[in-house]
């Protein structure tokens, strides 16, 4: 879906002959590039829930920059493991953390969403739905909470819905800037993931953030998320 | 200039006459309490049987909300200062009714509730006060230009040129991620002799809490213009407040 157009010289790559035995002496490294994944949806189709405007800012200003500094911190890292310059190695690992993280929770994030017409905010059934009953309670405990988390979250993050898949629980996290769920749990699976930063609803809520969140639910993708809880939870 | 709303429930007429000087002050949470950085000043003194107590206010910023136009618009002036820097002061004052921090300076507060890094719940309100409090005064109408005298001269010793702070401010406010300020602070105990430092710093926390006096800020919220950087230090910043600041933090230094 999205992540078809994420990888593009990795394809390439593989498509020169340089394949997993490809022992070849000169061997070349090629170098991964990332790219802008399209929406499946228009800027205007979550309206009134989320603003066109806000869409098409949040997609092509805020989410291109990650990209694009993210391919940058890339090429500079490679640059520098292949001179062996580990200071600078490390010096670059927080320009990947959230250039690199602001990619990865932006790539989620439109597929968390959807037009009502898609079947945005119709409320889980299968194997998700019993699993939310049995971890919170109800759907309506699960969003009261999640919406508690993310008012409460001081600065700038998110707040997921994960599901644990050495555990197979379902478990609420936050996290902030652009850390991407699993800094909080190496086994945790993001389900839904808001962006509670400002640029994700200030046009349309200003500072009212919990009015935000309590929209936001009504153009969930709760398909999405049961598609990927089945997978680790079969 | 500090407005406190007072609730007393006995005669004020002896309450006052015993304020301490400026630089005293028990940090007790019985006594009258007066610092020289105090802006909003809330103050509670056991008189019998009548406890004085003040909530915060919303301290305007020295100038019309206008006055920034056309580099900081009156909007976002009247939002910024209207409704976010109002909503930290109106829930810090819900959050220290009956505690013991309703007796305490604002500064106090964000000291005592940074906690050495274990945050308590009105550090981050408390700090937000006095952050946007601070900014509003780190610019004023016709702003930018140079600094001059002592500031100029200790800018100069310390980074070399008054482009390289420019320099470092402008790298400290565009590497914040997420949320957070960058600052010029007066470090009073410099182990490598130098007074002047910038300092960046992430949501509410601030160089006080580093032992440091802040001297000027630039709140590096997410929501920014890519040229507000440059505006800030071309158009608004008021070095007069920052040289004022300096002689106060030399002084209490001293």
């Amino acid at each position: 879906m999205a992540f078809r157009a994420l990888l593009t010289r990795r394809t390439l790559a593989a498509a020169s002959g340089l394949g997993p035995n490809g022992g070849v002496a000169t061997s070349f490294r090629g170098l991964q590039t990332f790219s802008l994944p399209d929406l499946p949806y228009d800027y205007g189709a979550l309206q009134p829930a989320i603003s066109g405007e806000i869409m098409q800012l949040h997609h092509q200003k805020h989410h291109q920059a990650y990209v694009t500094n993210y391919n940058k911190a890339l090429e500079q890292l490679h640059d520098a493991m292949s001179k062996g310059d580990a200071p600078a190695v490390v010096k670059l690992q927080s320009a990947i953390k959230f250039n690199g993280g602001g990619h990865v929770n932006h790539s989620i994030f439109w597929k968390n969403l959807a037009p009502i017409q898609a079947g945005g905010g119709e409320p889980p059934k299968g194997s998700l739905g019993w699993a939310i009953d049995n971890n919170f309670g109800s759907v309506d405990a699960l969003v009261q909470k999640m919406n508690a988390e993310g008012a409460a979250l001081q600065g700038s993050g998110w707040v997921w819905l994960g599901v644990d898949k050495e555990l197979k629980k379902l478990v609420v996290e936050t996290t902030s800037n652009q850390d991407p769920l699993v800094t909080k749990g190496p086994s945790l699976v993001p389900l839904i993931g808001i962006d509670v930063w400002e640029h994700a609803y200030y046009l349309q809520y200003k500072n009212v953030r919990p009015d935000y969140l309590k929209n936001i639910w009504k153009v969930i993708n709760w398909k999405y998320a049961s598609e990927v809880y089945e997978k680790e939870c079969p | 200039m500090a407005t406190a709303t007072v609730a007393a429930t006995a005669p004020l007429s002896n309450g006052f006459l015993l304020r301490r000087g400026p630089n005293e002050g028990a940090k007790s949470a019985r006594g009258l309490q007066w610092t020289k950085n105090h802006r909003q000043s809330p103050s509670s003194r056991r008189f019998g049987a009548a406890v004085i107590t003040a909530k915060f206010d919303l301290k305007p910023p020295p100038y019309p909300l206008n006055a920034l136009e056309p580099h900081m618009s009156a909007n976002t002036l009247s939002f910024h200062w209207g409704k976010h820097h109002r909503a930290y002061v109106d829930n810090l004052n819900k959050q220290i009714v009956g505690t013991e921090l309703e007796a305490k300076s604002l500064e106090d507060i964000v000291i005592q509730t940074y906690n050495n890094g274990d945050l308590l719940p009105p550090f981050n309100n408390a700090a937000q006060i006095w952050n946007h409090d601070f900014f509003w005064e780190s610019m004023k109408p016709g702003g930018g230009g140079k600094p001059s005298g002592e500031l100029l001269k200790l800018i100069e010793r310390d980074f070399g040129s008054f482009e390289k702070l420019c320099e470092e401010l402008r790298a400290a406010a565009a590497t914040q991620f997420g949320s957070g300020w960058a600052w010029l602070a007066f470090n009073p105990r410099p182990s490598d002799g130098k007074e002047l430092l910038v300092v960046k710093s992430p949501n509410a926390v601030n160089p006080l809490v580093l032992g440091y006096i802040p001297l000027l800020t630039i709140d590096v919220w997410e929501n920014r213009r890519p040229d507000y950087i440059s505006i800030f230090m071309e158009k608004l910043v008021s070095w007069d407040a920052v040289s004022a600041k300096l002689e106060v933090a030399k002084a209490q230094a001293a």
